[in-house]
C-alpha cells in the first residue's frame, strides 16, 4: 500500500446519522457512527437484527429510498464525498469503486437472465467494453470464485444453480469491476454451514489477493472470528465497541459484547445453560437519553441513563462506549453487577 | 485478475460434472416448441387464418358484395356456394375470407396499441409509485367503472362510426386492464432484491426498467394481452352491430353474426359459421400464447 493510502483511509464515516422519516414517526436507525477502514482491511460489523448494520452499509452506497431517508454526517470512500455525488457519478461509484454482496442469493439475481449475462452487463456498464468481452470476463470471474465447470454455468439461469453457486455468482458479479471496497451484507446467512465456510475462505482469499477493503455485516460471531481483521459491535444504531478481532472477541470490554459472547452456543457447553441478555433492544423511534443498552445491562447504575456515555479510546486504538471504562492503560476496573 | 489455482476437490468436481450440451436461450425455446405439438398445431392454424385473410382476393370464389335475391339463405353446399349464402344471397365463404381481414385487424391492432400504451403506463406507475402511481391508477379506475362494451360504445359514439374510430375506442377500452396487469406485476418485481442489486452495481433507473423490470413483467402482460385479442374481435362485432364500427355492406365476422341472427330459424347452420370462425380464432390465439409462454419462460 502506498503512503497516500495510509493518510486517507479507504472509508471514513463521521457522525453518520440515518433517520427514516414517515408521517407518524422518525426512526433513528443509525446514530453518530464513526468508522474508518484502511485499504486491504476486513472490518466486521456485528449486531443483532435492527441494530443498523445493513442500514449503514446501504447508506454508504446511498441505496436507501431518498424520499424517506435523512442522512447526515460524512461518508467518504477513497477520498470521495459520497453524500454530494449526483446521478451519473453515483452510479459510477456503485459497482465500480464500491460493490455489494447481498444476503439472499435466491432473490438478488434476476431470474430471467443467465448468470453470465448479468455479470457481462455489469462489466460492460463500467468498463465500456463489448458484450463478448464482458462474457469472457464473466468466465474468468466464475473460475476465480471456483464455480465448477464455469463455462457451462455461464449460460445457466439463477434457478438452475444451488444456493452456494448462486452466492459465488453474486460474489463474481460484485468483483467484476475490481472494486476497492466490497460491502458484504450477511452473505453467508442464507447458506448452510459447510458452504458457508467455503464461501468465507474464498472471500478471504480473494480479498487478500485483490487487496480490497471489505466491510462484512453479520450477526454470527463465528463468521466474524473467521474473516475479520477488526470488529465493530453495533447496538441500537450506535457502535458500542471496536477493536481487533482477537481483542474484542477474546477480551470484550462493553457489557453488550460480553453478553453477546456469553449467549453464543459453543461446542463445549453441554449441560450448561446459555446466558441470555434479558429484555429487547430499545425502540428506535424514541431512543433513551443515556446509554441505549442500560435498560438491559446488569451493571447499570443511575449515571448510565443520565447521558450518552462517551467513546472511551484505549491506547491500542480500541474503543468502547461505557462509562464504567477508563481510557487508562492501568488494569481496567473489574465490572461488578449493580 | 488474480489467478487462483483450484483445489483438488474442485478440480474433481469439474471433471465429474456431466457434459450437458449448452444451448442458447432461443435454441432452448425452439427445442421446447418442437415437442409441444399442441402449440405447433394451433400456431399453424393462426398462420393459416392470417394468410387466408391476407390472400382473400385470390382465394375467394365470388364477389363478397354480389347479392342475389333468388339465392337468399341457401344451405351449405348449395350450387357453387360452398358455405351457403346470407340474407342477401351473398356467398358466405367469400365474405368470411374478406371479413377475416377486418375482424383480425380489429382484434389485433387495438390490443397491440393498448399493450404498448397501457403496459408502459402500468410499468411507470408500478415502478415510480407514490403520487405518480396514484394519478395514473385512479385515472385508469375511472375507465374501469364502465362495462367495457358500454365504454366502447360511448367513445366511438362520441367520435362517430367507422373502422378507425372503432379501433381507437377499443384501444381505449383495453388500456385500463393492461395498465392494471402491468402495474401489479411491476410493483411485485420492484421490491425484489435484484432490483436493488442492479442499482448497487451501478445501473441507472432507465436501464433497470428496460432490462430487469421489463424482462420479468413482459411475460404476464403478453399472455394477458393475447387473450384480449378474441375479446377485441367480439367487441368490434358489437360495435358493428350498433352501426358504430364496420358499416354494411363491408364484410366482418361480428357484423355477419349479427345480421344472420335474424335467420337463425330458417338456416341455423349458416348462421353459426361466423360465430364458429370467431371461436376457433380466439381459441387458437389463446392456446398459442399459452404455449409460447411456457416455452419462453426460463423458470420452467
Amino acid at each position: 500500500m502506498s503512503d497516500t493510502a495510509k493518510k486517507t483511509p479507504l472509508v471514513r464515516l463521521e457522525d453518520l446519522n440515518v433517520k427514516f422519516v414517515t408521517r407518524e414517526s422518525t426512526v433513528n436507525a443509525v446514530n453518530d457512527v464513526n468508522l474508518t477502514l484502511e485499504a486491504g482491511e476486513v472490518l466486521c460489523i456485528i449486531g443483532e437484527s435492527g441494530s443498523g448494520k445493513s442500514v449503514s452499509m446501504r447508506a454508504l452506497m446511498r441505496l436507501l429510498p431518498e424520499r424517506r431517508t435523512r442522512i447526515s454526517g460524512t461518508i467518504e470512500v477513497d477520498g470521495k464525498d459520497v453524500l454530494s455525488l449526483k446521478g451519473a457519478e453515483l452510479s459510477d461509484l456503485r459497482g465500480g469503486l464500491v460493490s455489494m454482496i447481498f444476503q439472499e442469493p435466491m432473490t438478488a439475481l434476476d431470474p430471467v437472465f443467465s448468470v453470465g449475462h448479468q455479470i457481462a452487463e455489469t462489466v460492460r456498464r463500467h468498463e465500456g467494453c463489448s458484450y463478448d468481452k464482458g462474457m469472457e470476463r464473466a468466465l474468468e470471474l466464475l473460475e476465480l470464485v471456483k464455480v465448477p465447470s464455469a463455462e457451462r454455468r455461464l449460460k445457466a439461469f439463477p434457478h438452475e444453480l444451488s444456493g452456494g453457486l448462486r452466492q459465488r455468482a453474486m460474489i463474481a458479479m460484485a468483483l467484476s469491476c475490481r472494486p476497492k471496497l466490497l460491502l458484504a451484507d450477511e452473505p453467508t446467512t442464507a447458506l448452510d454451514a459447510t458452504v458457508q465456510i467455503q464461501v468465507l475462505i474464498l472471500l478471504r482469499k480473494i480479498q487478500a489477493e485483490m487487496g480490497m477493503g471489505v466491510i462484512f455485516v453479520t450477526h454470527d460471531l463465528g463468521v466474524a472470528a473467521e474473516i475479520a481483521d477488526r470488529v465493530a459491535v453495533m447496538y441500537a444504531g450506535r457502535i458500542v465497541e471496536t477493536g481487533t478481532v482477537q481483542e474484542v472477541l477474546g477480551n470484550p470490554k462493553h457489557p453488550y459484547t460480553q453478553g453477546m459472547l456469553s449467549s453464543t452456543v459453543h461446542g463445549n457447553m453441554r449441560g450448561k445453560d446459555i446466558e441470555a441478555i434479558p429484555g429487547s433492544p430499545p425502540d428506535l423511534r424514541a431512543m433513551p437519553p443515556g446509554c441505549s443498552f442500560a435498560p438491559r445491562c446488569k451493571y447499570a447504575e443511575p449515571a448510565c441513563t443520565a447521558a450518552l456515555p462517551p467513546e472511551v479510546v484505549f491506547e491500542d486504538g480500541r474503543m468502547a462506549r461505557c462509562i464504567k471504562l477508563t481510557p487508562s492503560a492501568a488494569p481496567e476496573k473489574e465490572l461488578v453487577p449493580a | 485478475m488474480a489467478n487462483i489455482t483450484m483445489s483438488p476437490a474442485d478440480a474433481a468436481a469439474v471433471q465429474g460434472a456431466p457434459s450437458v450440451r449448452v444451448r442458447s436461450y432461443w435454441q432452448n425455446v425452439g427445442y421446447r416448441l418442437r415437442y409441444d405439438y399442441l402449440t405447433l398445431f394451433f400456431g399453424a392454424m393462426v398462420i393459416l387464418i392470417i394468410l387466408s385473410a391476407i390472400f382473400a382476393p385470390l382465394l375467394a370464389p365470388m364477389d363478397p358484395y354480389q347479392s342475389s335475391l333468388i339465392n337468399r339463405l341457401k344451405p351449405i353446399g348449395y350450387k357453387d356456394f360452398l358455405l351457403g349464402t346470407d340474407e342477401l344471397g351473398r356467398d358466405i365463404l367469400s365474405r368470411m375470407l374478406y371479413g377475416g381481414r377486418i375482424s383480425l385487424t380489429m382484434g389485433i391492432v387495438p390490443v397491440l396499441i393498448a399493450t404498448i400504451v397501457g403496459g408502459s403506463l402500468g410499468i411507470v406507475a408500478g415502478f415510480v409509485g407514490g403520487r405518480t402511481n396514484m394519478i395514473i391508477m385512479r385515472t385508469v379506475d375511472v375507465f374501469y367503472a364502465f362495462p367495457s362494451i358500454l365504454l366502447a360504445v360511448a367513445i366511438s359514439g362520441a367520435m362517430g362510426g367507422g373502422i378507425v374510430n372503432g379501433m381507437l375506442s377499443l384501444t381505449l377500452v383495453f388500456i385500463p386492464p393492461l395498465c392494471r396487469v402491468a402495474e401489479t406485476a411491476t410493483s411485485q418485481v420492484r421490491n425484489l432484491d435484484f432490483v436493488e442489486a442492479a442499482r448497487a452495481t451501478g445501473a441507472r433507473t432507465l436501464s433497470i426498467i428496460r432490462v430487469h423490470i421489463l424482462g420479468n413483467v413482459l411475460g404476464p402482460i403478453l399472455v394477458y394481452s393475447s387473450s384480449m385479442v378474441s375479446v377485441s374481435i367480439l367487441l368490434a362485432s358489437g360495435l358493428s352491430f350498433l352501426g358504430l364500427g364496420v358499416t354494411p355492406p363491408e364484410p366482418d365476422w361480428g357484423l355477419m353474426l349479427n345480421t344472420l341472427r335474424q335467420a337463425i330459424y330458417i338456416n341455423p347452420v349458416v348462421c353459426a359459421i361466423p360465430g364458429v370462425a370467431i371461436l376457433i380464432t380466439s381459441i387458437c390465439f389463446n392456446l398459442v400464447s399459452d404455449g409460447l409462454r411456457s416455452a419462453m419462460d426460463v423458470r420452467l
